[in-house]
C-alpha cells in the first residue's frame, strides 16, 4: 500500500523512475530529422526527439556519463540531446555541411568535421559555445573536405583532408589555441579513418589508390606510412556505390579488418606489423566491417545494390560463416556492449532488426522511419568512438 | 447480359492493346517513364546517390545536385556522368541500373528541383 502511494505521488509529480544511461542509444531517422531514443536491455523504444535538421549521413558521439548524445547533421547542425529526459538541449548551426565528430579524452571538447567550409571546429560540450576553428587548407590555400576525425589520448584529435591528401594531428590541450601538426603526401583521397582502441594508431583508407595510410601516434616523428599498398594488384576496380566507413570496431584482437575499395573483399592485416595476412571474399562492396566486442566474428554490410545482405566472418578461419537477409537497405549495425545482440537498421523496410548473435536469429523488430545510424551510449567510454 | 460481358471483354482487350502500343512508343522515343519507375528513380537518387550528394541534394563528398548547382551544365555532360561515372573522382558509372532515357529524366527532374 505504501508503495502504491509512492507510485501515485511519483506520477503526480511527473517524475519518471530513476534510471542509468548505460543501455541507452539513439536511432537516426534520416529523412525526418528525428532520433529515436532506445534501450537495449528490454529492446524498446523510449521516445523520439525531433527538430534536428538534415540527418542524412548523421553521426553521433556521447558524453562520458552516457547521458547526452551529440548529433552531427548534414546541414552543419550540432545538436545536444538529453537521453534521460528525451529532449533537445541545445543546437547550433556550425557549418554548411558536416558529417561527423569526436569528443576529447577529458570529455570537455566536442569537435565537428566539416565538408563546407572544410575544417574542424571545437566546441564546449556543456554550452556548445565555440572554442576554436581549424580551417583545412593545403599549402596552396585550397580548401579541403575533412574526413575521418578521431579522438586520441591527451585531448588530441586526428583527421584527414580528402582533397589535399593530408593527415593533421591536433593537440587541443589548450582548446582555444590548438596546435596542428601536418603530414603531407599521405596518399590520394583519404575517404575515412579510424583511431585504434588504445588511441595509438590512426589509419586512413584511401579512395584514390590501393592502400591505407597509418600514423603511429606514439612515434609521430616517424611520419605516416603506407600499409596494404597495391592490394588491387592492378586489376580493374569495380564501381563503388557507397563509400566504406572505418572506425575503431574494425580491429578484432590483433587483426584489422578493412573494406577493400572497388573489390568485393575484406582485407585482413596483422595489427602489430600491419602486413596483409589474408582477405575474405564477400557478397559486395563492403561498407562497414565491424568486429563483435569479443573479436571472434566480424559483421559486414554492403553498398548498393547488395545492401539487403549482411555477412558474418569467422575470425580464426577467415571464412564467411553466415549470410543474412535481415531487410532491405541495411545501412548500419551496432552491437550491445558485450555483443549478445546486434541492431541493424533497414532503411527501405522502415525497421530496426535486433539479431541474437549466438543463434543468428531475429529477436525483435522495431518500427523506425527510414533509419540509418544506430549508436549506443557505450561509445562514450571508448577511444576512437 | 452475355452481350454486355462481350462488350466489356472487347473494351478491355482494346485497352490492353492501346496500353501496349503506348509502352512501345515510350520505349522507342524515351518520352515517358512509368509512374512506378519514376518513383523508383526519385527514391534511388535521394537515398543512394544521396549517400554522397546528400539526401537533400546539397552535396557532401559529391557535388551538390540542386537546380542552381546544375545551371550552366549541359544535359549531355550530365547524362554521360550518370551513365559512365567520372574517372578520377568517386562518381561511379550507373549504366548497369539506369538507361539513357532514365538518366535524362533524372537530369530534368533535378533541374526542376528534385522533389521527392
Amino acid at each position: 500500500m505504501k508503495r502504491l502511494v509512492w507510485c501515485v505521488l511519483a506520477l503526480l509529480a511527473g517524475c519518471s523512475t530513476v534510471r542509468g544511461s548505460g543501455d541507452l542509444g539513439v536511432v537516426i531517422e534520416r529523412a525526418s530529422g528525428s532520433v529515436q531514443v532506445v534501450e537495449h536491455s528490454g529492446e524498446t523504444r523510449l521516445g523520439r526527439v525531433e527538430g534536428l535538421g538534415d540527418l542524412s549521413h548523421a553521426s553521433v558521439v556521447f558524453s562520458r556519463d552516457g547521458r547526452y548524445a551529440f548529433v552531427f547533421g548534414r546541414d552543419g547542425g550540432l545538436s545536444k540531446v538529453d537521453l534521460l529526459e528525451r529532449k533537445l538541449v541545445r543546437r547550433v548551426l556550425q557549418a554548411g555541411n558536416s558529417i561527423g565528430g569526436a569528443i576529447s579524452s577529458d570529455g570537455r571538447i566536442v569537435a565537428a568535421q566539416n565538408y563546407q567550409p572544410g575544417g574542424v571546429r571545437l566546441f564546449d560540450t556543456d554550452t556548445l559555445s565555440p572554442l576554436a576553428d581549424i580551417p583545412a587548407r593545403d599549402e596552396q590555400g585550397t580548401p579541403s573536405k575533412v574526413v575521418g576525425l578521431a579522438d586520441l589520448p591527451g585531448n588530441r584529435f586526428a583527421f584527414s583532408l580528402f582533397d589535399a591528401g593530408e593527415i593533421w594531428l591536433v593537440d587541443a590541450s589548450q582548446p582555444q589555441a590548438p596546435k596542428v601538426k601536418k603530414f603531407q603526401n599521405i596518399g590520394r583521397q583519404p575517404y575515412d579513418a579510424l583511431g585504434s582502441y588504445n588511441g595509438r594508431y590512426y589509419i586512413a583508407g584511401l579512395y584514390g589508390e590501393d592502400g591505407l595510410a597509418l600514423l603511429d601516434t606514439w612515434a609521430p616523428e616517424s611520419g605516416v606510412r603506407r600499409i596494404l599498398a597495391g592490394y588491387g594488384r592492378g586489376e580493374q576496380k569495380l564501381p563503388v556505390y557507397k563509400m566504406p566507413h572505418l572506425r575503431g570496431w574494425a580491429l578484432a584482437g590483433n587483426r584489422a579488418f578493412l573494406p577493400a575499395i572497388g573489390r568485393h573483399e575484406v582485407l585482413v592485416a596483422d595489427g602489430t606489423n600491419w602486413q596483409e595476412v589474408g582477405r575474405v571474399k564477400v557478397h559486395g562492396q563492403p561498407v562497414f566491417a565491424m568486429a563483435e566486442p569479443s573479436g571472434r566474428r566480424v559483421w559486414v554490410n554492403f553498398a548498393f545494390p547488395h545492401n539487403d545482405t549482411v555477412q558474418v566472418i569467422d575470425v580464426p578461419t577467415l571464412t564467411v560463416a553466415a549470410t543474412l537477409k535481415p531487410g532491405r537497405g541495411i545501412l548500419h549495425m551496432e552491437f550491445t556492449p558485450k555483443g549478445d545482440a546486434v541492431w541493424l537498421s533497414s532503411r527501405d523496410d522502415n525497421k530496426v532488426v535486433v539479431v541474437d548473435t549466438a543463434t543468428l536469429t531475429v529477436r525483435r523488430e522495431l518500427a523506425a522511419v527510414s533509419p540509418s545510424g544506430i549508436f549506443f551510449s557505450w561509445r562514450g567510454s571508448r577511444m576512437g568512438m | 447480359m452475355k452481350r454486355v460481358l462481350e462488350v466489356l471483354r472487347l473494351l478491355m482487350e482494346t485497352a490492353v492493346l492501346v496500353g501496349a502500343s503506348l509502352m512501345f512508343v515510350s520505349e522507342a522515343f524515351g518520352e515517358e517513364l512509368s509512374a512506378i519507375r519514376q518513383a523508383e528513380l526519385r527514391y534511388l537518387v535521394r537515398q543512394d546517390c544521396g549517400a554522397c550528394h546528400g539526401l537533400t541534394l546539397q552535396g557532401g563528398l559529391g557535388s551538390p545536385l540542386t537546380a542552381a548547382a546544375l545551371a550552366g551544365k549541359d544535359d549531355d555532360g550530365l547524362v554521360a556522368t550518370i551513365l559512365q561515372g567520372r574517372p578520377g573522382s568517386a562518381m561511379p558509372p550507373w549504366q548497369a541500373y539506369i538507361n539513357g532515357a532514365e538518366a535524362q529524366w533524372i537530369v530534368d527532374w533535378l533541374r526542376a528541383g528534385g522533389q521527392p
